[in-house]
C-alpha cells in the first residue's frame, strides 16, 4: 500500500535489451558525477548554473538537455529503423510489438515536446532578450521555474525506461486505446503526467516572453523594428498561450477518465473519443507553428547577415508569420479528414490548409530576394538555410497534397504522412535549429565551431535526410501504413533497406556534430570571437561582448532602425566607451525553481504509480516553496558602477580599444564591419 | 553594495525589476487568458457530451435552480465586496481592506461549501462522473471552477495574513491587483456556468 502500485516487477530486469541500455546510461551519468566531483565543480554547477536566473545559461541549459534528448530520440528511430529492415519477409526482428509500440511512442514524443520545444525554448532564451536590448527576461525566476519543470518532465520520460513502461499508444495518445481498459498500466500515465508537466512549464515562458517583449525593448524600439527571430518567437507565444490550455485540458479529462472513472473519451456511457483528437489536434496543429516559426525566424537573420544585405521585406515577413498563426488555428481537422464529418466540412479545411502555403511561399521568396545580389559566405549556417528552402518546399507541397480530401483518404496513416511530417519537421524546424545553434554558438561561448566538421555534419544530414524520407513516400504509394512491427511484402524491402540506411547516415551526420563541439572546444583558443560580432551581424545581440556580461549591456542601447547594431556601425556609434556607468539593477540566483522541479517530479511519480501520501508531500513541497519565495526579500541587486567599469574595460582592451586615451575623435574613423555600400 | 542598495530598495522595495508592478500585472493577464481558454475547453467538452446521459440522469432532473441562485449570489455579491476592499486598499486604509477581504473569504467559502453540498448529494443519489458523459462533463467543468475558487481562496487568505502583518506595501497591492482580476475573472466564468449548465439545463 506504502508504494501503491509499484512492486519489484515494475523494473524490467529480465530484459537484456533494456538492462543493457540503463546501465550505459547509469554508467554514463556516474562517469559524468565522478568527472564533476574530480574537478570539484559541483559548487560552480550549482551556484553558477542550476541555479541561476541568467537566461542566458537558462537558454544554454535547454540546449543541453534538447541535444541529450535528440540522442535518446535518435537512439529510438535507429532501433526502428533496424527492426523495420530486419523483420521483412515474415521475419520478427528484435523487438517485440509491445517494446516497439513504446518505442515509436516516445521517439515522437521525446523529439516534439523534450528535443524540438526546448532546443527552440533554449535559442528564444538566450537571444530575445539580447535582441531587443534588455538586462533579462519580465520574469527571471519564472524562467528558472519553466526550465526545471521541463527537466522534471524529462526525467518521469527516461524513468519510465527503468521503472514500468511508456504508453503503447503512439505520440497522440488517442483514446479508447490510452483509456484504462485497453492501456491499464502506468506507461499512459507517464505520458500524460509529462506532457502536463512540460506543458505548464511552456506557457509560463510564453507569458514571461511577451511581457518581456511588450515591455523590456530598448528605448526606440518601434514594435515594427524588432528582430524578425524576435518577431517569429513572439508569434510562437502567442500561439502557445492560445493552444497549450488546450493540451492541459484534454490530458486533465484523459486523467479524470482513467483516475476517476470519468467518460469523457471512453467507448461506454456516453464518451466521445473523437473529442479528444479535435482537442488535442487544435493544440497540435499550432504546436507546428511553434516549432517552426522560431526557426523561420532564424533563417531569416542567417540569410540577411550572410548575404550582407537587410532583409528583404521585413513587414512582410512578420504579417506573414502572423497570418500563419491565425490560420494554424482552423486547419486542425485535417489530421483526420477520415472522421467523416462530411463534405462540407472537409472541403473548408482542406482549403484554409492550402492556404496557409500562401504566406509561407512569400516569406520563400523573401529569402531568395535577400539572397539575390548579396555577397553570400557559404558557412555552416547558411547552408542549413539552404538545406532548409530546398527540403522544406518539398514538405509544403507534399503536405498541399495530402490537404485535399480526396487524395488523404489514401494516403491517411500510410508512411506518406510520416515521410511528409518529417520533411516538414526535421527540414524546417531542425534545420532552423541546427542553423541557429553555429549563428549563436559564438555569442553564447566566445568562440566559434569548427566550420569543416559543421559542414560535413550538414551534408550528411541533408543526404541521410533525403535517404530516410524519401524512400517512405514510395512506401506510402505501396500502401504501407505506419506503426506497423513487421512486414511480409518483397515489394517494400529495398525501400526499407535504403531508409535504413538514410537514418545510419543521419547518425554520421550527429557523429560530425559531437566531434565538432570536442574540436572546438580543444581548439577554442584560435576561434575566439574577441569584438562578439563575429559575422558582421545586423542586430544588438552582436553589439555586446561575447559571451555576454550577465547583465547584456552596460549602457542600454537606443534604437533608430531595424538593424539597429548596423545602424549603429554605420554611424559610428557601435564600441563607444562610455565616460561613466551606471549601477545596474539585477536579479539574484535563486534555488527556488530547483526544489520546486524537484517536488514536481516526486508529485507526478506519485500520481503515476498511485503513491498517495507521496503526492500529498510533493504538492506540499511545492506549495511551500512558492510560498517560501513569494515572501522572500532578497530578490535583487545593484551591479555597482566599478565592477561594471572593470568587466567593460577587459572587453575594450581585448579589442584593442585603449581605454584611457579614449577621445571621441577615434569614433569618427571609418569602423570595422560597417554594411559594404552597394555600388549602382 | 553601499548606498545604492538602500535606494533600491526604498524605490521598490520587493520587486525583481524596475517597474514590476505592471509588468506582473500584464503577466498575469496572460495567464488569466491562458485560464480562459482552458475553460473554454471544458465549456466545450460539456456541450458536445450534455446530451449523452446514457443510463444516468438529464440536467434537468437534477438542477434545482433556486439553490444554485443562493449559491450564485454569494459568488456575485464576494465580487463586490472585493472591489470596496480594492478601493479601501487604494485609500490605503489597512483595516478596511482586512475586513472586506474577510467578508469576501465568507462569501466565497458560502459558494464552496454549497457546491461541495450539491457534489456530495448527487453523488450519494448515484448521480456521480462515473455513470455517464454528462455528469462526466458536468462535474469537469464545476469542479474546474470550483477548484479555481478554492485556490484564489487560499491566495486570499495569504494575502490577508500578509496585509495584516506588513501593511498595504506595494508588493501587496500588486498581489491583491492581481487576486482581483483573478477572482472578477472567476465571477465572469461562473454566470457562463449559470447560464450555460444550470440555466439551459433546466428548461
Amino acid at each position: 500500500m506504502l508504494l501503491g502500485k509499484l512492486t519489484l516487477d515494475a523494473i524490467p530486469y529480465k530484459e537484456p535489451i533494456i538492462v543493457a541500455a540503463l546501465s550505459g546510461a547509469g554508467l554514463m551519468g556516474l562517469l559524468v558525477m565522478a568527472l564533476i566531483t574530480k574537478f570539484g565543480k559541483w559548487g560552480y554547477l550549482w551556484k553558477e548554473w542550476l541555479t541561476s536566473v541568467d537566461h542566458k545559461k537558462i537558454g544554454v541549459m535547454y540546449i543541453a538537455v534538447a541535444m541529450i534528448m535528440l540522442l535518446r530520440g535518435f537512439a529510438d528511430a535507429l532501433m526502428m529503423r533496424a527492426q523495420l529492415a530486419k523483420a521483412t519477409d515474415g521475419h520478427l526482428g528484435v523487438f517485440p510489438p509491445e517494446h516497439y509500440d513504446q518505442i515509436f511512442t516516445a521517439h515522437g514524443v521525446i523529439m516534439i515536446i523534450f528535443m524540438a520545444m526546448p532546443f527552440m525554448t533554449g535559442l528564444m532564451n538566450i537571444v530575445v532578450p539580447l535582441q531587443i536590448g534588455a538586462r533579462d527576461v519580465a520574469f527571471p525566476f519564472l524562467n528558472s521555474l519553466s526550465f526545471w519543470l521541463l527537466v522534471s518532465a524529462v526525467i518521469l520520460v527516461n524513468l519510465s525506461l527503468g521503472v514500468g513502461n511508456f504508453a503503447r499508444t503512439g505520440w497522440v495518445a488517442y483514446p479508447p486505446l490510452s483509456e484504462l481498459g485497453f492501456s491499464p498500466d502506468v506507461g499512459v500515465d507517464y505520458y500524460t503526467w509529462a506532457l502536463q508537466i512540460s506543458g505548464i512549464g511552456t506557457t509560463l515562458t510564453a507569458i514571461n516572453f511577451l511581457v518581456t517583449i511588450i515591455k523590456m525593448r530598448a528605448p526606440g524600439m518601434k514594435l515594427m523594428q524588432m528582430p524578425i527571430f524576435t518577431w517569429t518567437c513572439t508569434w510562437a507565444n502567442v500561439l502557445i498561450v492560445a493552444s497549450f490550455p488546450i493540451l492541459t485540458g484534454a490530458l486533465a479529462m484523459l486523467s479524470l477518465d482513467r483516475y476517476l472513472d470519468f467518460h469523457f473519451f471512453t467507448a461506454e456511457a456516453g464518451g466521445n473519443a473523437m473529442m479528444y483528437l479535435n482537442l488535442f489536434w487544435a493544440w497540435g496543429h499550432p504546436e507546428v507553428y511553434i516549432l517552426v516559426l522560431p526557426a523561420f525566424g532564424i533563417f531569416s537573420e542567417v540569410i540577411s547577415t550572410f548575404s550582407g544585405k537587410r532583409l528583404f521585406g521585413h513587414t512582410s515577413m512578420i504579417i506573414a508569420s502572423g497570418v500563419i498563426s491565425v490560420l494554424g488555428f482552423m486547419v486542425w481537422l485535417h489530421h483526420f479528414f477520415t472522421m467523416g464529418s462530411g463534405a462540407d466540412v472537409n472541403a473548408f479545411f482542406g482549403i484554409a490548409t492550402m492556404v496557409i502555403s500562401v504566406p509561407t511561399g512569400v516569406k520563400l521568396f523573401n529569402w531568395l530576394f535577400t539572397m539575390y545580389q548579396g555577397r553570400i559566405r557559404f558557412t555552416p549556417p547558411v547552408l542549413w538555410t539552404m538545406g532548409f528552402m530546398v527540403t522544406f518546399s518539398i514538405g509544403g507541397m507534399t503536405g498541399v497534397l495530402m490537404a485535399v480530401p480526396g487524395a488523404d483518404f489514401v494516403l491517411h496513416n500510410s508512411l506518406f504522412l510520416i515521410a511528409h511530417f518529417h520533411n516538414t519537421i526535421i527540414g524546417g524546424a531542425v534545420f532552423g535549429y541546427l542553423a541557429g545553434f553555429s549563428y549563436w554558438f559564438p555569442k553564447a561561448f566566445g568562440f566559434k565551431l569548427n566550420e569543416k566538421l559543421g559542414k560535413a555534419a550538414f551534408w550528411f544530414w541533408q543526404t541521410g535526410f533525403m535517404f530516410a524520407f524519401i524512400p517512405l513516400y514510395i512506401l506510402g504509394f505501396l500502401g504501407m501504413t505506419r506503426r506497423l512491427n513487421h512486414t511480409d511484402n518483397a515489394a517494400w524491402d529495398p525501400w526499407l533497406y535504403l531508409a535504413c540506411v538514410g537514418a545510419l547516415l543521419i547518425a554520421c551526420g550527429i557523429g560530425c556534430q559531437l566531434l565538432q563541439l570536442y574540436v572546438s572546444i580543444r581548439d577554442r583558443k584560435q576561434n575566439l570571437d574577441v569584438t562578439g560580432d563575429p559575422w558582421n551581424g545586423h542586430t544588438l545581440e552582436w553589439s555586446t561582448s561575447s559571451p555576454p556580461p550577465f547583465y547584456n549591456f552596460a549602457t542600454v542601447p537606443h534604437v533608430h532602425d531595424i538593424d539597429a547594431f548596423t545602424d549603429m556601425k554605420e554611424k559610428g556609434e557601435a564600441y563607444k566607451v562610455p565616460h561613466k556607468y551606471a549601477p545596474i539593477h539585477m536579479p539574484s540566483n535563486t534555488a527556488t525553481g530547483v526544489y520546486i522541479g524537484g517536488f514536481t517530479t516526486l508529485l507526478g511519480f506519485a500520481l503515476i504509480w498511485h503513491i498517495w501520501w507521496l503526492a500529498i508531500v510533493g504538492l506540499v513541497g511545492i506549495i511551500g516553496a512558492m510560498l517560501a519565495r513569494a515572501y522572500d526579500n532578497n530578490l535583487d541587486y545593484y551591479v555597482q558602477p566599478d565592477e561594471v567599469e572593470t568587466i567593460e574595460r577587459a572587453h575594450f582592451e581585448q579589442m584593442g580599444i585603449d581605454v584611457d586615451n579614449y577621445a571621441e575623435r577615434d569614433a569618427d574613423k571609418p569602423r570595422r564591419g560597417s554594411r559594404p555600400t552597394t555600388t549602382a | 553594495m553601499s548606498t545604492y542598495v538602500e535606494h533600491a530598495h526604498d524605490a521598490h522595495d520587493d520587486h525583481e525589476h524596475h517597474d514590476s508592478g505592471s509588468q506582473t500585472v500584464l503577466g498575469f493577464w496572460f495567464y488569466l487568458m491562458t485560464d480562459c481558454i482552458l475553460f473554454a475547453t471544458a465549456f466545450a467538452a460539456y456541450a458536445v457530451l450534455y446530451r449523452n446521459i446514457a443510463t444516468g440522469v438529464s440536467g434537468k432532473e437534477i438542477f434545482e435552480l433556486p439553490y444554485v441562485l443562493g449559491e450564485t449570489a454569494a459568488l456575485l455579491l464576494s465580487s463586490i465586496t472585493y472591489g470596496f476592499a480594492m478601493i479601501a486598499g487604494h485609500k490605503g486604509n489597512k483595516s478596511a481592506v482586512l475586513g472586506w477581504l474577510a467578508v469576501t473569504f465568507a462569501c466565497g467559502a458560502v459558494f464552496i461549501g454549497m457546491e461541495v453540498n450539491e457534489f456530495h448529494h448527487l453523488i450519494a443519489e448515484g448521480h456521480g462522473p462515473n455513470v455517464s458523459a454528462f455528469l462526466s462533463s458536468f462535474f469537469g467543468l464545476v469542479g474546474l471552477h470550483g477548484l479555481h475558487v478554492t485556490a484564489g481562496l487560499l491566495w486570499m487568505a495569504v494575502m490577508m495574513f500578509e496585509v495584516a502583518k506588513t501593511g498595504l506595501t506595494g508588493r501587496a497591492m500588486t498581489r491583491l491587483n492581481c487576486l482581483s482580476l483573478f477572482w472578477h475573472f472567476l465571477d465572469i466564468v461562473w454566470i457562463c456556468v449559470f447560464t450555460v449548465v444550470y440555466l439551459k439545463g433546466a428548461m
